[in-house]
């Protein structure tokens, strides 16, 4: 794995591509937001017959925490200047996601979009990002949600920040510019909140409690769907050998998708209001709970 | 009959190289664009997320959907045909019906609301309206700041529009307006009102001209609230000019030719009341479509009997025929071709399919859907005030008559 990963890196340090560069800094902030299409889970049924998704028919929708992710972009960039650009992989019909953040309020859009990219796990969908990144060159933050609805992993923008050699902050709930160039990310743990002081450029997930993302805008239907406001780029838009792209180079395989038991199973307390009432102290006492 | 391949390989046949675009208009696409699906996209989720929840509560209660609405103007859904100049969304007649469609399947009244706003109350000023008009009122309607109305109907004018009885006498630089109107959707919310009043009565439908009236303008009162069958979100109200002085800038084209611009301001409006049935029709079998296959009765979900098989099969071809004529009609529009009778038709086959699809929901759901905690009640309700208003069911067959018998 790491020698994988250390493959990945060389290539990206070797690049003609330039990283971004980190002197140039605040006068505008120039955002990154990744977004990823994903079906709208609300809308999945299974197969009872194969246990399968059934994929067909449903509707797809940006991954919500994405949405949160560009709704802070916009928000910062309404408070202090600059861009927002929304970078998505994914096939064709992924531009429809992309045409939705334009119509939130970015800026531009590219769309990373060819068959050599299919299939890719976490890890070479990072890099590809990453690579895309790269070309884009000109941010001071890149804005990610925390995972994405259809696979949870969570795992895609810490591995940018590890391509990209960024310094990143998860779990983001808040978010707070500083003179100077760095940023308070107040972090969302599970029994209590941290904050983080970041220098830009930096990697922030978020989640979906860091704001409530603003409906698309039909004033802005026109210009998104224009042509010249999305960019689509392919391996050869990226110069990236077919050999570190795609399900051919992703190191992970997905063996089996199953839904778990549900172990934890409920418990009918008999008796008449008191009698349950008693029984029900007794056992949250016995469980340390009260 | 030949098929649009045969057609092609004729043309191909008879054209030599350099007529390919012959060939290509041969063919019909009944494919949306790009745009025409983002405000689709646009609309549903709004719809969906901002009046479902709230839909039967505004319905029972009468409430105008004040909050909704106020959300609505920054995101251009109040100028949604108007250009982008005045502050519209610049969208074309078929986003615009796609919009409608959406809002009314989650909310009907929201969408009588948003249609009659921008179809009668906003659109009459930028199609007729001189420039100091159109930069004095759009902005502000198109953003939402402001609420457009528009009112023709009067106790003794419904069907019969020239005959309505309110005058409006020139004096010095200004009318005088005197009369009552009827029945005026947003009348008690609205901040300008298009009135249609008669300037030589003698003249008739010729005689007729139409003024922005201002809310607020000393002799215009509001009337009383109308408590309705369906709709019910929205306002109707009776409106009243007492010697209401409006100045004579505020004549909307020419004097005398109000009649005619005010019909043809509710031809379009008839797409986007078309288009509202649709979304009400949609609604009532989606529900249909859910609830049959939920609830089991003999041992078998209720979709699995023929007898509600048939008026589900029934619901689906009338409501994708309804489309047809309400696309066909605003690609008319679109197109800057006459549309009148298309308008009717689309109108009267939308909002009896509302009405047919909606009565046989209600038949489905059993005693359920005479309850008020099912939607197909609502709709069945909506559904009727759809086929009375902008224009009956009658009136739609007459123009579509005089369009056909010539």
């Amino acid at each position: 794995m790491s020698t994988i990963f250390q493959d990945l890196v060389d290539t990206l340090r070797k690049s003609t591509l330039h990283f971004a560069d980190t002197k140039k800094l605040m006068n505008t902030l120039n955002i990154i937001v990744t977004i990823k299409q994903v079906p709208d889970t609300a809308e999945v049924r299974i197969d009872p017959k194969t246990n399968s998704l059934m994929r067909e028919g449903v509707p797809s929708i940006i991954n919500p925490e994405d949405r949160n992710a560009l709704e802070a972009a916009l928000a910062l960039r309404e408070a202090h200047d600059g861009t927002v650009t929304a970078l998505s992989m994914g096939p064709p019909q992924a531009r429809d996601a992309l045409e939705e953040a334009l119509c939130m309020g970015a800026d531009l859009a590219v769309l990373l979009s060819d068959r050599a990219f299919a299939g890719a796990d976490t890890l070479i969908t990072a890099f590809t990002l990453s690579r895309a990144i790269m070309k884009i060159a000109k941010y001071d933050l890149i804005l990610c949600g925390r995972q994405a609805i259809d696979g949870d992993t969570a795992q895609v923008g810490p591995q940018i920040a590890g391509f990209l050699d960024l310094p990143q902050v998860t779990y983001a709930e808040g978010l707070e510019l500083k003179k100077g160039g760095s940023l308070i990310v107040q972090r969302g743990l599970e029994d209590s909140n941290q904050w983080v002081q970041v220098k830009l450029p930096a990697l922030i997930t978020v989640t979906g409690r860091i704001n409530h993302p603003r409906y698309p805008n039909l004033y802005n239907v026109a210009d998104s769907c224009d042509d010249a406001k999305i960019k689509i780029w392919t391996a050869k838009d990226l110069q990236l050998p077919q050999a570190m792209l795609g399900l051919g180079a992703s190191p992970t395989t997905v063996k089996k998708i199953f839904e778990p038991d549900r172990k934890m199973k409920g418990e009918m307390i008999p008796g008449d209001e008191r009698q349950m009432a008693e029984a029900l102290i007794t056992k949250l006492k016995e469980m340390h709970v009260i | 009959m030949y098929s649009v391949h045969e057609i092609c390989r004729e043309r191909s046949r008879q054209f030599p190289k350099g007529f390919s675009h012959f060939i290509k208009r041969a063919s019909m696409d009944f494919e949306l664009t790009r745009q025409q699906k983002l405000a689709r996209k646009i609309a549903r989720e709004f719809a969906e997320r901002e009046l479902a929840p709230h839909a039967q509560q505004w319905d029972e209660e009468m409430t105008f959907p004040s909050e909704a609405l106020k959300k609505m103007g920054p995101l251009g859904f109040m100028g949604i045909s108007i250009p982008k100049q005045y502050e519209g969304a610049g969208l074309d007649g078929i986003s615009y019906v796609l919009i409608i469609e959406e809002l009314a399947r989650c909310c009907a009244s929201t969408a009588i609301i948003v249609s009659v706003h921008n179809s009668v109350g906003a659109y009459p000023i930028y199609a007729l309206g001189n420039e100091q008009q159109k930069q004095k009122y759009l902005p502000d309607l198109c953003s939402g700041r402001k609420l457009g109305a528009f009112a023709l109907t009067e106790p003794n004018a419904g069907s019969d529009p020239a005959s309505l009885e309110t005058m409006a006498e020139p004096c010095g630089d200004h009318f005088l307006l005197n009369g009552v109107k009827t029945f005026i959707t947003s009348g008690s919310t609205c901040d300008t009102v298009i009135v249609m009043a008669a300037t030589k009565r003698e003249k008739k439908s010729r005689g007729i001209t139409a003024f922005i009236v201002e809310r607020g303008t000393p002799g215009f009162s509001v009337g009383a609230k109308e408590n309705k069958l369906g709709i019910r979100a929205s306002d109707t109200c009776e409106l009243i000019f007492e010697n209401c002085r409006i100045p004579a800038e505020n004549v909307l084209g020419e004097v005398g030719a109000g009649l005619t611009a005010a019909l043809g301001a509710l031809t379009f409006g008839r797409v986007g009341v078309g288009a509202q049935a649709l979304g009400v029709a949609r609604c009532a079998m989606e529900e249909c479509v859910r609830y049959s296959q939920e609830r089991k009765q003999f041992g078998k979900p209720l979709a699995s009997f023929q007898a509600l098989q048939w008026m589900i099969a029934d619901m689906a071809t009338q409501i994708e025929a309804a489309r047809m004529l309400i696309f066909k009609a605003a690609w008319l529009k679109d197109n800057g071709k006459p549309f009148a009778a298309e308008a009717s038709m689309a109108k009267l086959y939308a909002s009896e399919t509302a009405m047919n699809t909606a009565t046989k929901a209600v038949q489905i759901h059993g005693g359920y859907g005479c309850m008020k905690d099912y939607k197909v009640e609502r709709c069945f309700r909506d559904a009727k005030v759809i086929e009375i208003y902008e224009g009956t069911s009658e009136i739609q067959r007459l123009i579509i008559a005089r369009n056909t018998i010539k």
